[in-house]
């Protein structure tokens, strides 16, 4: 077996091992669970759904939760558990879309800053102190109101609003691991920026910064909620479970399912990707990297 | 510390003009001609350069935002364009309510929350641990207009308790303090239950225990005082948290404070009134950040000798 192989199955042995220990404790399993759960519902949406999402019937318009209509209807008479089931579609599409183009986008910029430093280095750190006297939901409701309302903007939103906690921690990672003893010896190597960056810093800086991610797709998942509730999010009738709730708070005396259900969904989900990010944290041993940002 | 007080206060005016400088930006940022909101629709051009004049739109943006901050400076905050009434009247009238909603939540989570904490620590690893602890993580990921909606549902048109909206008296307040502070609640008692139980570790405590001191005098004299520093450094830090969800809860209770107006501003594309208030809510992020460090000065003499 050479060198490469042995190092490949090593690599394979480590991402089994963390991932028995994320699935086998409880939190984490049923965390884990309900997720690819929500991701399979999300998936086939088409399928699984009882009623399309925009199958309106007036005659049966803000009824209560029935045998037909598990979670009740809404005000047009649409079936609530099949609009969260589809909603699901637009809240996790939209959330991991804008954290991972966020996370992309600040490691990037915080490993430019952390490795190279200089002039550069303060303009990044001083525009990352600065968006953090905005706090995310004020910097997301602002630029939505810029851009104009819908789905593109709110992802675009959201991913500016937690850049700046993705640069910051990715900076801090790269900081810490320039002086250690392996980088020196291979900048002595005569090693090249790329090769030092992308081949030693990069992969020694990515679990936490990933981890924090996933921590963060849970806010996201909130914040977009909340545009929609705002009317700023998804637009109708594309069902998200933000704005589902923004028309349920009109009929909240008379039906206050069309609400309740979809708040309980993006509560659980917060939830259960808060557990499985602990479990992540634990098993990967990095909790007090993520102190560092 | 006094010196330091004023350094850290000195340092504070740059971070003004740059927040002054990005605030004066976003606006301008936005799409659309401000001028196509001031002037009535079918206005001929020369109506319009009056108008441009009149606010001063028609000058190069550097020097719009010299005059605007110029003006800033002496409290002028110009002229809401829908509401036609100048912008600093608007503030200062929503301003208190905003203050008493902020004030009492974050009040409301550091009680609670270094309660709820404590107690965690205390029984640590015990069913009444494992429940606080449970409860608070639920507490926390709930949205906060929805937790609002389910305590209007449930306090004020169930049990009829408190009003389901507006700001008439003081059981107006209940329902949104209720509703941003479980929110904060939880951050400060999960800090609180580390910092106690990192605490608990030290040697000094490791003393205490030999010197035959009772135990829960231990932890309620010795280890809760030295676990609330960062405690400290947190709840300034939420300040900022605890006004961002002041702009959701009030809109969902109908409370005429910042954040109401702030998204009216936002709707109705009247920039001097979102100027206004994203200038306001941002300082107040900074002072309490600052207010966070100086108590944490104040209270931990390490800090302050490393300060010197």
């Amino acid at each position: 077996m050479s060198a490469d192989t042995a190092i490949t199955a090593r690599r394979a042995d480590f991402r089994r091992s963390v991932a028995a220990k994320v699935m086998l404790t409880p939190k984490g399993g049923i965390a884990g669970a309900y997720l690819i759960l929500l991701v399979l519902l999300a998936l086939f949406a088409p399928w699984i759904a009882p009623y399309p999402y925009d199958a309106q019937n007036l005659k049966i318009a803000s009824q209560a939760p029935s045998l037909a209509n598990w979670l009740g209807t809404d005000e047009f008479g649409r079936d609530v558990l099949s609009r969260i089931i589809y909603g699901a579609r637009t809240s996790l599409s939209v959330s991991v879309t804008a954290i991972s183009v966020s996370v992309f986008v600040g490691m990037a910029l915080g490993a430019a800053a952390g490795y190279f430093g200089g002039l550069f280095d303060r303009a990044v750190t001083t525009i990352v102190d600065l968006s953090w006297s905005f706090p995310e939901i004020l910097l997301a409701l602002i630029l939505v109101a810029i851009i104009g309302p819908g789905l593109h903007s709110t992802m675009f939103a959201i991913g500016i609003a937690y850049l700046a906690q993705f640069t910051r921690l990715t900076r801090a990672q790269i900081l810490s691991l320039k002086g250690e003893t392996y980088v020196e010896a291979t900048i002595n190597l005569g090693a090249s920026h790329g090769h030092i960056v992308f081949r030693h810093l990069m992969p020694n800086a990515l679990a936490p910064v990933i981890v924090c991610g996933m921590l963060a797709t849970g806010d996201a998942i909130i914040l977009e909620a909340t545009l929609g509730f705002f009317g700023l999010g998804a637009q109708p009738p594309v069902p998200s479970w933000g704005a589902m709730m923004s028309s349920g708070s009109a009929l909240i005396f008379k039906a206050p399912w069309i609400i309740i259900f979809p708040g309980l969904v993006v509560a659980v989900t917060v939830i259960a990707i808060n557990l499985f990010g602990d479990a992540l944290i634990r098993a990967l041993d990095i909790r007090a990297r993520l102190r560092e940002g | 510390m006094l010196s330091y007080a004023l350094r850290r206060l000195l340092l504070l005016v740059p971070v003004f003009f740059a927040i002054s400088a990005i605030v004066f930006l976003i606006i301008h940022l936005v799409p659309g001609d401000p001028l196509d909101s001031l002037a009535r629709i079918g206005s001929s051009p020369e109506q319009k350069q009056a108008i441009a004049a009149r606010y001063g739109l028609d000058k190069p943006l550097l020097e719009q935002y010299f005059l605007w901050l110029g003006r800033l400076l002496q409290g002028d905050l110009g002229t809401a364009i829908v509401l036609r009434r100048p912008v600093a009247d608007l503030v200062a009238q929503s301003l208190p309510y905003s203050l008493a909603l902020g004030g009492l939540a974050l009040l409301f989570s550091s009680v609670f929350g270094i309660l709820a904490g404590l107690v965690a620590a205390i029984y640590k690893e015990t069913r009444i641990d494992q429940g606080i602890m449970a409860g608070i993580l639920f507490g926390s990921t709930l949205p906060s207009f929805w937790l609002g909606l389910l305590l209007i549902l449930i306090f004020a048109v169930q049990l009829g308790w408190f009003p389901v909206s507006g700001a008439r008296n003081w059981t107006a307040l209940v329902l949104p303090v209720l509703t941003i502070g479980l929110g904060g609640t939880a951050l400060v008692a999960r800090v609180t239950r580390t910092a106690m139980l990192e605490t608990a570790q030290k040697d000094f405590v490791l003393l205490l225990h030999a010197k035959g001191l009772p135990a829960l005098r231990i932890q309620l004299r010795h280890v809760l005082r030295h676990a609330l520093m960062p405690v400290v450094t947190i709840l300034g830090l939420r300040i900022g948290w605890i006004l961002g969800g002041a702009v959701t809860v009030e809109f969902v209770f109908a409370r005429p404070g910042l954040g109401t107006l702030l998204i009216r501003g936002l709707n109705q594309h009247d920039y001097p009134v979102v100027q206004a208030c994203l200038l306001m809510l941002a300082m107040a992020v900074m002072l309490g950040t600052l207010i966070g460090d100086l108590a944490q000065a104040a209270m931990d003499p390490r800090v302050r000798s490393a300060l010197q």
